[in-house]
């Protein structure tokens, strides 16, 4: 379908866009990437009285370290993340996330702080933000504060972002020696949305897991931290008995809705097999990492 | 209806248009432009048979405003074919039947293209991964593949380009 009409303003500058966005009032929307915003539009799902284009602004840009952060700026791509360095080194999850985020052609415009805005649950990024424990920047006329992810998604498209609010930068902890990552998800499609998905990081030491953040998209309406299976893994070495003991125990943590790909039922077996998938492929990792 | 002025290169040329603030690029390229090469399928990002090149890279066409490309140089398959860049690549499509009803073509040859430029080895799996967004309901993708297959093949034989 065409989308409803409506009004384009670029701003080039985050003062430009917060005057516009209120100049154009509570029903002007942000565009970032487009690659959510103007396929929903395009259903109809939503009528904006304008949208304000920020996808040009510098500081929405970029990809850098400050000492044991990494910040990436809320308009860069997810080509670039792929691409980055950075991201390969002190943020290693995402790196592995972005090839499963839709096609080529949809990274080259999608942003990261798009996707997160957008909230969508079958998302890859909201996941891997909130088992990275990242922070985010919100910004707006009045200033700026920091949301922790945990906090950030409230269902389904919701955030706690204030209507004149922008998503300005992500921060993640590096990662330091010890860390380990799995991002698993299976697709009808390679690049479609997830039927069920997980992101894993856990830190290890001395043969034990000292914490560990298992978080499933596409099971819930918004990202779900299994905080039972994440409790049997606490404090053992991740061997293949446990693995199983885990993926038996996270039933307790999911109440997942059916969907068009299937029932709770299947839901849930999917996430178990998620889980020890990803749990797995840790475990191969570290088995053939030099002691 | 809310317009916005354009100025931006396709295929080479300049163009100036207003187009209205809603309009994607692929209606902007046909309606506005002519240019009927790019499709328009699902419009909402799902099938790839309106992917073009935007500054370079590979964008689903339908997922980008109009308004939104003041300045930005735009390629679509009438600009890649008319300048021989993909000659071998469509000469492998037709060779081995690759396109049959057409209508994901252009899209799958700026897709395939894409590949191309930045992996001269592609696997089959790599092929069938970098095209997994463009959906063709008619070859079952076989023949496409062994299109892109052969065309590597061939450029890696023939050596690089000047």
């Amino acid at each position: 379908m065409k989308s409803p009409d409506f009004a384009y303003v670029r701003a080039d500058t985050l003062d430009a866009a917060f005057r516009l966005k209120a100049q154009h009032g509570a029903d002007a929307r942000w565009l970032a990437g487009g690659q959510s915003l103007l396929a929903a539009l395009a259903f109809r799902l939503s009528e904006p009285t304008a949208l304000i284009d920020i996808s040009r602004i510098d500081v929405l840009q970029g990809i850098a370290v400050n000492g044991s952060m990494v910040r990436i700026g809320a308009g860069t791509t997810h080509t670039t993340i792929g691409e980055s360095d950075i991201i390969r080194r002190h943020v290693p999850l995402l790196a592995d996330a972005v090839p499963h985020i839709a096609h080529t052609a949809i990274r080259n415009r999608g942003t990261i702080g798009g996707s997160l805005a957008f909230a969508d649950p079958a998302a890859e990024l909201p996941a891997c933000c909130v088992a990275l424990e990242a922070t985010f920047v919100a910004a707006s006329a009045k200033g700026e504060r920091r949301i922790s992810a945990r906090d950030f998604f409230h269902g389904v498209y919701a955030t706690a972002l204030e209507n004149d609010e922008l998503l300005t930068a992500i921060e993640i902890p590096a990662a330091v020696a010890g860390d380990h990552h799995a991002l698993i998800e299976i697709t009808r499609r390679s690049g479609d949305y997830a039927m069920a998905g997980i992101a894993v990081a856990l830190r290890r030491s001395d043969d034990k897991i000292d914490r560990v953040r298992l978080v499933f998209f596409a099971l819930g309406d918004k990202p779900v931290v299994a905080h039972v299976a994440a409790g049997v893994l606490l404090g053992t070495d991740l061997v293949e008995d446990q693995i199983e003991r885990a993926a038996k125990a996270v039933s307790a943590d999911l109440d997942p809705p059916g969907d068009l790909n299937g029932g709770p039922e299947m839901k849930r077996h999917l996430a178990q097999v998620v889980l020890k998938r990803a749990l797995l492929q840790i475990l191969n990792n570290l088995m053939r990492m030099p002691a | 209806m809310t317009t916005n002025s354009i100025t931006l290169t396709v295929n080479g040329d300049q163009v100036r248009r207003d187009v209205p603030a809603r309009q994607h690029l692929i209606d902007f390229l046909r309606l506005d432009l002519g240019l009927m090469g790019s499709h328009v399928a699902c419009e909402h990002g799902v099938c790839g048979a309106c992917t073009v090149r935007l500054d370079g890279a590979i964008v689903r066409g339908c997922l980008v405003l109009a308004a939104s490309l003041h300045g930005s140089t735009v390629e679509t398959i009438e600009g890649v074919s008319d300048s021989g860049e993909i000659r071998d690549l469509q000469d492998a499509f037709i060779a081995r039947n690759a396109a049959q009803c057409g209508y994901c073509t252009p899209g799958m040859l700026m897709t395939a293209a894409d590949l191309l430029k930045s992996n001269a080895t592609p696997t089959r799996a790599e092929i069938r991964e970098h095209i997994s967004g463009n959906y063709c309901r008619c070859t079952g993708y076989q023949a496409i593949v062994d299109a892109v297959e052969t065309t590597a093949h061939k450029r890696r034989s023939s050596g690089p380009k000047p």
